[in-house]
């Protein structure tokens, strides 16, 4: 398609030049000769979805690169799982074993024992990280979803301030603004409460600019329709506009339960029954390598959810990152 | 600024050209909920301040048929950009010579934000909790950088410009952290994000379902988060350590190697781990790019001359993915001027000669060590421009090999 749109409106541009006209029919006839040939060579391969270059030699070489490097990047978490499974007396064999012998799950059950001897059960803290998680993710979510619907197809006073916000904002990760953020924390008397573990999360300008940029790809026409058959705003954002971008949905959702779930809340939580399970995992990881077992164990709990939501939602994660872009 | 110039211009081709820009602006903008009759139109047109802004007003309204279908080649718009679009654009451009009062712009302003309450209380509750606590911390940080501030006396006491003067002048450790910091951000910025790139282009050449796999592994890293006790495992200084066994029982070593203590190794070391976690959300969007690329553009380029596939990289793949990339250089920026966490539970606080004492760490000790707020204020504050200046000097970089 590309193809014939590109040969049919050459010769126009070289009209449209009149200058060296000359010279440039002869040129452009040698081009128009090369084209023919290639595109006779194109039609030969049709179907088979060939590129230039690209051959099963090429794709091996590749192929293997790539499990090298791959390989370079796993091990560190394989390590991390055979180390949950090994039992104590293999974690000091000289030297260290990159399999076990004889996998057990003593140290899940260690872990346990550990946490459940300091001052609250482990449990307590499991819960805490799925309450926090859940609760900070769907609020994110919600909000996020409106907002972005509004920034994105709404026109009035401030929308292009608020929008160049939200692009910086992108840069001040909440690294660069803790100790102020802690501030404010302390003044709203949030410390050591769910909510400063909770409400600083919610307002997490990635989300906000992936949303943005999803909503910006549907037509403004399907929603002036909406709008013409007298749907209210909040309809349209909740009927029309969230339900066409699914993927981006899902994106937000992973990155919002990555950042929560591994969030450790250490300088704002002091109480051992509010702490979540990164902050615990820090405490028993104070002890060094001699607790390997048990931290092996807590690592690979902490791993699991991310993981399984990210293979679950994969695809759409893709398309929604490719709409993630940036213009100047 | 472009679309000002062109719309001055006389000719056809500039006035197409802008068109198409504010076309491409009002898409990425917003265009008005109600359908808008042709008198609100033109108090539209009254009330925007700028040419630029008056030209994406008025081709919200221009109908598509100037500009012509989808064209993947700015040369194709600009040859089919016919007259009456063009001429849509200069009139009203010439129409913003006009002058509107202050008083007058602001009565308007006001007009429409009561009209859109709405569309203010949908966005409440994100902002009010983006202002709480991104806004208003990053604003704060400005003045408490001028105090000397414990958290324990309220008020701060002002002292000026003592803390940057201290900063910049006396605190040696701090210029060892900026040392230390650039040699990571040239690290983790640059270096990573070319490797996210490389990485994304050759797992896009292969098989769609090795695609998925090799994503996965390349992005799991940064989802595994804090499994840093595998690489104090991997480097550990005795014998346990698994980088020393395999050394030793190689025979390259007949020692152990203090990894993360002996002051030539730590850089290395954490860098390596930084360099391992750092395939994100940049990673992914441009994996994305890739995908989003139409296989015809390859087909054309082929038919054009293009004989192999360091030209198709050059010429197709990377201007046509400019969105993603610029997406990506930020995650990279924001992540290679923060690097801290890895650093400290690597090789502990503080590390060895403060060889991987970051300027993040350096915030980290003054804040929450030593509880001098008003001078970690002030760190965070340098970071926070050294880190915006990054991010437009890329952009203006970036934007001369793109086209957006």
């Amino acid at each position: 398609m590309a193809t014939k749109l590109k040969n049919k409106k050459l010769p126009k541009k070289m009209s449209i030049e009149e200058q060296q006209e000359a010279e440039n029919q002869a040129a452009l006839e040698a081009l128009r000769a090369r084209r023919a040939k290639a595109h006779a060579k194109m039609e030969k391969s049709k179907g088979s979805n060939k590129r230039v270059g690209k051959t099963w030699k090429n794709d091996i070489g590749i192929f293997i690169f790539l499990f090298l490097l791959g390989l370079f990047m796993v091990f560190p978490i394989y390590i991390a799982l055979i180390t949950s499974v090994k039992p104590i007396n293999e974690l000091f064999i000289m030297p260290p074993k990159l399999y076990s012998i004889d996998p057990t799950l003593d140290n899940f059950k260690d872990l346990f024992l550990v946490a459940n001897n300091s001052w609250v059960p482990f449990s307590r803290n499991v819960f805490n990280s799925f309450l926090v998680t859940v609760i900070s993710t769907g609020l994110h979510v919600v909000f996020a979803c409106m907002a972005s619907f509004i920034l994105a197809k709404c026109k009035f006073p401030g929308v292009n301030i608020i929008n160049k916000a939200v692009v910086i904002a992108l840069l001040f990760n909440s690294t660069v603004t803790y100790i102020m953020q802690y501030i404010v924390m302390a003044r709203l008397g949030m410390i050591n409460t769910y909510a400063a573990l909770m409400l600083p999360m919610i307002p997490t300008a990635i989300g906000l600019f992936l949303m943005i940029q999803s909503i910006g790809q549907i037509p403004d026409a399907m929603i002036e329709a909406a709008k013409v058959d007298g749907a209210s705003l909040m309809r349209v954002c909740w009927g029309i506009v969230i339900p066409n971008v699914k993927p981006a949905l899902m994106t937000i959702i992973i990155f919002e339960f990555q950042a929560v779930w591994n969030y450790a809340g250490g300088s704002v939580i002091y109480d051992e029954a509010l702490k979540t399970i990164p902050t615990v995992v820090q405490q028993i990881a104070l002890a060094g390598l001699s607790r390997q077992g048990a931290i092996g164990a807590a690592a690979v709990i902490l791993m699991v959810p991310p993981l399984v939501i990210f293979i679950a939602a994969q695809g759409q994660v893709m398309e929604t990152m490719a709409h993630a872009g940036m213009k100047d | 600024m472009a679309k000002e110039k062109s719309g001055n211009s006389s000719s056809a081709q500039g006035a197409g050209v802008a068109v198409k820009e504010a076309k491409k602006s009002a898409n990425n903008l917003s265009i008005p909920l109600d359908p808008i009759t042709a008198a609100e139109l033109l108090e539209r047109q009254a009330a925007a301040k700028t040419p630029s802004e008056k030209a994406i007003i008025a081709a919200t309204t221009v109908s598509d048929a100037p500009i012509g279908g989808v064209a993947e080649d700015a040369k194709i718009i600009r040859l089919q950009a016919t007259p009456p679009g063009a001429q849509t654009g200069k009139i009203i451009l010439n129409k913003a010579e006009r002058k509107y009062s202050f008083k007058e712009y602001m009565q308007y302003q006001w007009h429409e934000a009561k009209r859109s309450g709405m569309c203010y209380l949908m966005l409440a509750p994100f902002m009010l909790l983006f202002l709480v606590f991104t806004v208003i911390p990053v604003i704060m940080s400005l003045p408490m950088g001028f105090t000397s501030f414990d958290m324990a006396e309220f008020p701060p006491k002002w002292v000026g410009f003592d803390n940057f003067y201290t900063l910049f002048l006396e605190d040696d450790v701090f210029s060892q952290a900026v040392r230390t910091t650039i040699i990571f951000a040239i690290f983790t910025g640059p270096l990573s994000y070319i490797l996210s790139f490389f990485l994304a282009w050759l797992i896009n050449e292969l098989h769609p379902k090795l695609k998925t796999l090799f994503t996965l592994i390349f992005y799991a890293p940064s989802m595994a988060g804090n499994i840093y006790f595998v690489w104090q495992l991997i480097f550990s200084g005795d014998a346990y350590g698994y980088l020393n066994s395999f050394l030793n029982t190689m025979g390259f070593t007949t020692a152990a190697i203090q990894w993360l203590t002996d002051a030539n190794y730590i850089l290395p070391c954490v860098i390596i781990v930084q360099l391992w976690v750092s395939m994100g959300a940049g990673f992914l969007a441009i994996r994305a790019g890739f995908q989003a690329i139409d296989p015809a553009m390859y087909e054309a380029g082929a038919i054009e001359g293009i004989r192999n596939r360091w030209q198709e990289l050059i010429y197709i793949t990377i201007p046509s993915m400019g969105p993603q990339l610029m997406f990506a250089a930020v995650m990279q920026i924001v992540a290679s001027f923060t690097v801290d966490i890895v650093g400290r539970s690597l090789v502990g606080f503080p590390s060895t000669n403060y060889m991987a004492h970051t300027i993040m760490t350096h915030a980290f000790d003054y804040g929450w060590v030593r509880f001098e707020m008003g001078y970690a204020s002030a760190i965070c504050f340098v970071l926070f421009v050294a880190m915006l200046i990054a991010n437009s000097l890329v952009r203006k970089i970036l934007s001369r090999y793109l086209d957006n």
